[in-house]
């Protein structure tokens, strides 16, 4: 039997705002337990919602983004159930009209591209922790992340592999924090992911059950927790058993998915239109002026970076992985000219270091203008390669600026004909050997020539010029 | 001195003649000495009322005083008073202690309004008779036999025994106007959204509006005044322009056209309501007045429509007591659940309860769109109704309730029964109209009959002129019940 | 519509009121008779009305996002049932 695996996922991202999203409390992390906590967040008898202009706007620009449906008009509704992290006994959200509907977002998976259309987005607020730690037997309630606006993205049923699902999220992480809506902290909560996954024999057009995977702060979870769930449900299905829809948690240390405690009447939440509020109307103005406000979009980058650079598709999704990447590249693109040569080293030499120190691009010790600079310097001749690389290590280490490292570790590429001759002179000497392999017709010996010449000249000779000579010599 | 209108005692306080120390001190005696039979408080604190009472001289001294500085006031005690417990009539909340001030509570602080106490009421506001609080059944001061209405009975019944010269109630089906009707007093009941309900204990958030008690018209208007202004902490607040609105009492009725639905004088009605009711229409006539014909016709629904919408609100609003961050928390339980369970069970009362299981039952998966929707939509067909009557009458005009004070315990047992004594009521509450109630006689066994208008939205100025000229011309609302000393 | 004491209870438990038998069979008849009550707006033909959820037509009015409140977790906390370490102490959940 062959099985096809059906994924959505529904990412819950903490906006940007200041303040809650129906209260003034503030919204910064990392508070003493419910410090942050009003009189309208912790749900004293007698309080009222009023609704945080930025968290609409955040809604508005998400929108815009990704090409949906703007609500002009759009309700909230309270979803009721009982849970001691939800004060009110309800939390209020949108069901039957979300500020956002439909929209799309193009995901690369090994190399592919690939629309995932999104079936909404909705604003909602999010509820308090759970301090699991006993208290003698007891759970401990903070309530300062309750009334933290969030927005809800819904995507609909397409992925059809962990590899899908995870390409999807990372670039829904791109984009919400490329237009500032979410910080894109995992693990601060600020980007949960909700998988809801199921499976059906290739060729069949209804879905199968599917299960909740709920709570998924990092990739590595997420491909893990989807993988692990379509073994077990195929197992499940091919022992002749039926799979019940059910709400699971992802255990890291196990690798597996299990139920949660019964929620079994969890599910008739007696969502209606929340009478405190008003509907919420956006305005054209409004609407346009956050248009105008808009970043170019990472699509849009994409292919003016393919346009204008030259670089490839692939590389241009790698350039645009976040804002800050993007702007780097690109200002190191300008400088010297040359794009090509700029995304390699962005990607290649730059990230692996980035990498190895645990930074990110922002705190790049290596400015882009530098890596400009360094680049424009492999390009007029100055320096080979190799030796290019030593001066990013130079910079690396603020030795100073590309120059200034060039000159004092003598890193100059030989260029004077007449020295580089008199190099290649002697190593055709040196390797008789060789040179009868090459003029035998094996190539690899013409390399290891040139090999030889560059080890001569301790890397700095130029390699197109002794490839040149080689050849001169050789005939 | 505790007959005197709210300007009397303004002038009084004005010219010396009384402190507002002493003021509250007549009010608190005859509390001490009146309530007990009544029960219309459930928290009295005097030495907090005089220390705001001495507050309200000092500005007087300074010659800060407003219209209202210095007279004290009674408050339904569900508006939350920082620093005072505020029960709602509950075992729920008979414990807790308001941490902040109801947006009500802080304009009558501002306008230097000393608060005589916290008045009882139904739990959580269900209820037309004021029995079925945590705190003991309301006695009517005409008759400690029968009920006051509810739910702001106790408020009611304060200002009826002249134990307080004005009081704060709220009314989500007709419970300022119900009891204002069985106590011979003056409620008023404003447009939904003028009065912020902030700090106000939510019962059916889309109906509920705060409102004054007092003995006329004259003194709800001042009241009023006082009450009304635009909260940016309530979403559902209306910003307008301030509006004085006693500007129109003193304005000839003549050319009024008054409405008469005919459905609120059909089956149903007392007769001695409806011949006390009818009287009141030749009063007006002889003002000046032309009664007018109308239909309200999908005003019967209005009860079914209710009792589907309000308790499905409720049913929400109360899910936030659970024993988790304040109020009352079952002493023993098995795990967290349990303790939910217990909680509610033992904190809510019975009418409560009942209310509760119908709001969630008629908000459930497949009932949704058969009960709620359904009733949303009716909603829409009785404001329509009174739109379209507004166009051939400037107010409407009916009796407050189908009947007089009934005795305590009568209708207790059938909640249906109950239910039909808010048939004229709740129709304004739906369509979020301002209405009032104001005492146009007695019936043979000397209980107050109430007499009610209904205005078209932001028409309280008008209603109070009907009701001020009404009472220049008749005495009904000067009775004071006998034997209250 | 009438109301099984099966239905009263599944409501009981989504409302989290703990209802025993007899309770839900003592308060069954008095539920019916609301319903009864309520039956009577089942029929009425309200095909093409839009529902009402607010007497005014108006929207919802919009906030700056600034911070505008303050720690008072020590006023409030002061009416709870059960705190520790500032935080409110609940029966062990159990996910």
């Amino acid at each position: 039997m062959k099985w096809e695996t059906v994924i959505g996922l529904e990412v819950h991202t903490q906006l940007a705002t200041k303040s809650k999203i129906f209260s003034g409390s503030s919204t910064a992390f990392g508070a003493a337990p419910n410090t942050q906590a009003s009189a309208v967040d912790i749900a004293l008898p007698g309080v009222l919602p009023v609704l945080n202009r930025g968290a609409v706007e955040c809604a508005i620009k998400f929108g815009l983004a990704i090409g949906a449906t703007l609500n002009r008009v759009n309700v909230f509704d309270r979803k009721n159930y009982f849970y001691p992290d939800l004060p009110k006994g309800y939390q209020i959200s949108q069901l039957a009209k979300p500020i956002v509907e439909g929209g799309a977002l193009k995901i690369i998976v090994e190399g592919e591209e690939k629309t995932v259309n999104l079936t909404r987005a909705h604003m909602e607020e999010d509820a308090g922790k759970s301090l699991h730690e006993d208290f003698h037997g007891m759970t401990g309630i903070d309530l300062n992340r309750a009334g933290t606006p969030l927005l809800e993205i819904v995507s609909e049923p397409e992925m059809r592999s962990s590899a899908e699902a995870v390409a999807y999220a990372r670039a829904l992480h791109t984009l919400v924090t490329w237009i500032g809506i979410c910080d894109g902290n995992m693990q601060e909560g600020s980007f949960r992911v909700d998988a809801n996954v199921s499976v059906r024999p290739v060729g069949q057009a209804e879905f199968g059950t599917r299960r909740e995977i709920k709570n998924l702060n990092s990739f590595k979870f997420l491909q893990q927790a989807i993988d692990y769930e379509v073994r077990w449900q195929i197992e499940t299905l091919e022992d002749g058993g039926r799979i019940e829809q059910a709400t699971v948690l992802f255990d890291p240390d196990s690798g597996e998915t299990r139920m949660m405690r019964s929620k079994e009447d969890a599910h008739d939440y007696r969502y209606f239109p929340d009478p405190d509020l008003l509907p919420v109307k956006l305005d054209e103005d409004w609407i346009e002026r956050v248009r105008a406000a808009l970043p170019e979009l990472p699509v849009a980058m994409q292919a003016r970076f393919q346009a204008e650079y030259g670089v490839s598709a692939y590389d241009a999704a790698v350039l645009t992985g976040s804002r800050a990447l993007a702007d780097y590249f690109e200002t190191a693109a300008r400088a010297c000219g040359q794009g090509k040569l700029a995304a390699n080293w962005v990607m290649g030499e730059l990230s692996a270091a980035l990498n190895k120190a645990e930074l990110g691009i922002a705190s790049s010790p290596v400015s882009a203008a530098q890596l400009g600079a360094l680049i424009a310097r492999i390009q007029d001749g100055t320096l080979s390669g190799k030796l290019a690389k030593q001066v990013f290590e130079g910079l690396w280490e603020g030795a100073g600026e590309v120059d200034a490292i060039i000159e004092a570790r003598g890193l100059k590429q030989m260029s004077d004909a007449g020295e580089l001759e008199k190099i290649v002179d002697e190593v055709l000497a040196a390797n008789p050997k060789s040179v009868e392999e090459f003029r035998a017709g094996k190539d690899k010996a013409f390399n290891a020539l040139i090999g030889q010449v560059m080890k001569a000249s301790k890397g700095k000779a130029n390699p197109a010029q002794v490839n040149d000579l080689l050849k001169t010599r050789l005939q | 001195m505790s007959d005197a209108s709210l300007s009397t005692l303004a002038a009084q306080l004005a010219a010396k003649q009384v402190s507002s120390r002493e003021l509250a001190q007549v009010y608190l005696d005859r509390i001490a000495a009146l309530n007990p039979a009544i029960n219309a408080f459930i928290t009295v604190d005097p030495d907090k009322t005089l220390l705001e009472a001495a507050g309200a001289d000092v500005r007087i001294a300074a010659g800060n005083a407003g219209p209202l500085t210095g007279i004290p006031v009674a408050h339904k005690d569900i508006f939350c008073t920082d620093g005072w417990l505020t029960t709602c009539g509950s075992k729920m909340l008979s414990n807790f202690v308001a941490p902040y001030d109801a947006t009500v509570i802080e304009r009558f602080k501002a306008a230097g309004m000393p608060s005589l106490g916290k008045t009882n009421m139904d739990e959580f506001a269900m209820g037309s008779s004021n029995e079925t609080s945590y705190f003991g059944a309301v006695k009517n001061p005409w008759n400690l036999a029968y009920v006051p209405g509810g739910s702001s009975g106790g408020a009611a019944a304060c200002v009826a025994a002249r134990m307080a010269p004005a009081a704060t109630g709220t009314d989500t089906g007709g419970s300022i106007r119900q009891p204002a009707a069985l106590t011979g007093i003056t409620g008023l009941k404003p447009t939904y959204g003028l009065v912020s309900r902030y700090g106000m204990i939510a019962f059916a958030s889309s109906l509920d509006q705060a409102g004054p008690m007092a003995l006329s018209a004259e003194d709800c208007a001042l009241l009023l005044n006082a009450m009304t202004g635009f909260d940016p902490r309530d979403s559902t607040s209306l910003e307008r322009e301030k509006e004085d609105y006693t500007r129109d009492l003193e304005k000839p009725l003549a050319g009024l056209r008054v409405g008469l639905p005919r459905e609120f004088f059909a089956e149903g009605l007392n007769n001695e309501v409806a011949a006390a009711v009818e009287a009141a229409v030749a009063e007006l006539k002889k003002l000046g007045a032309t009664p007018v014909e109308i239909s309200l016709a999908n005003s019967k629904l209005a009860i079914p429509v209710y009792y589907v919408l309000a308790p499905a609100e409720a049913s929400s609003n109360l899910s936030r007591f659970d024993g988790v961050r304040y109020g009352y928390r079952a002493p023993d339980y098995a795990n967290l659940d349990d303790m939910y369970c217990k909680t509610r069970a033992q904190g809510f009362g019975a009418e409560v309860k009942r209310r509760i299981l119908i709001g969630a039952y008629v908000l459930s998966h497949g009932y949704y769109d058969a009960y709620y929707l359904q009733a949303q939509k009716i909603r829409r067909l009785i404001a329509d109704d009174f739109s379209e009557a507004f166009k051939t009458c400037d107010v409407i005009l009916g009796p407050t309730a189908p009947g007089t004070a009934f005795k305590l315990g009568e209708k207790s047992d059938d909640p249906v029964e109950m239910y039909l004594n808010d048939l004229y009521t709740i129709p304004a509450n739906l369509a979020g109209l301002p209405g009032m109630s104001l005492p146009c006689g007695f019936d043979a066994k000397g209980l107050p009959i109430g007499l009610q208008l209904v205005g078209n939205y932001f028409s309280e100025a008008k209603m109070l002129n009907v009701a001020h000229q009404y009472q220049r011309a008749t005495n009904w609302h000067a009775h004071a019940p006998e034997g209250l000393k | 519509m009438s109301l099984s004491t099966d239905d009263i209870k599944r409501i009981a438990r989504l409302a989290r009121i703990e209802t025993s038998d007899a309770e839900a069979a003592a308060t069954q008849a008095q539920l019916n008779s609301i319903f009864g009550l309520i039956a009577t707006m089942q029929a009425v033909d309200t095909a093409g009305i839009a529902p009402m959820a607010h007497a005014q037509e108006v929207y919802q009015r919009l906030r700056d996002d600034a911070v505008t409140e303050s720690d008072r977790h020590t006023t409030f906390q002061a009416v709870a049932p059960a705190v520790e370490n500032g935080l409110y102490l609940v029966p062990k959940v159990i996910e």
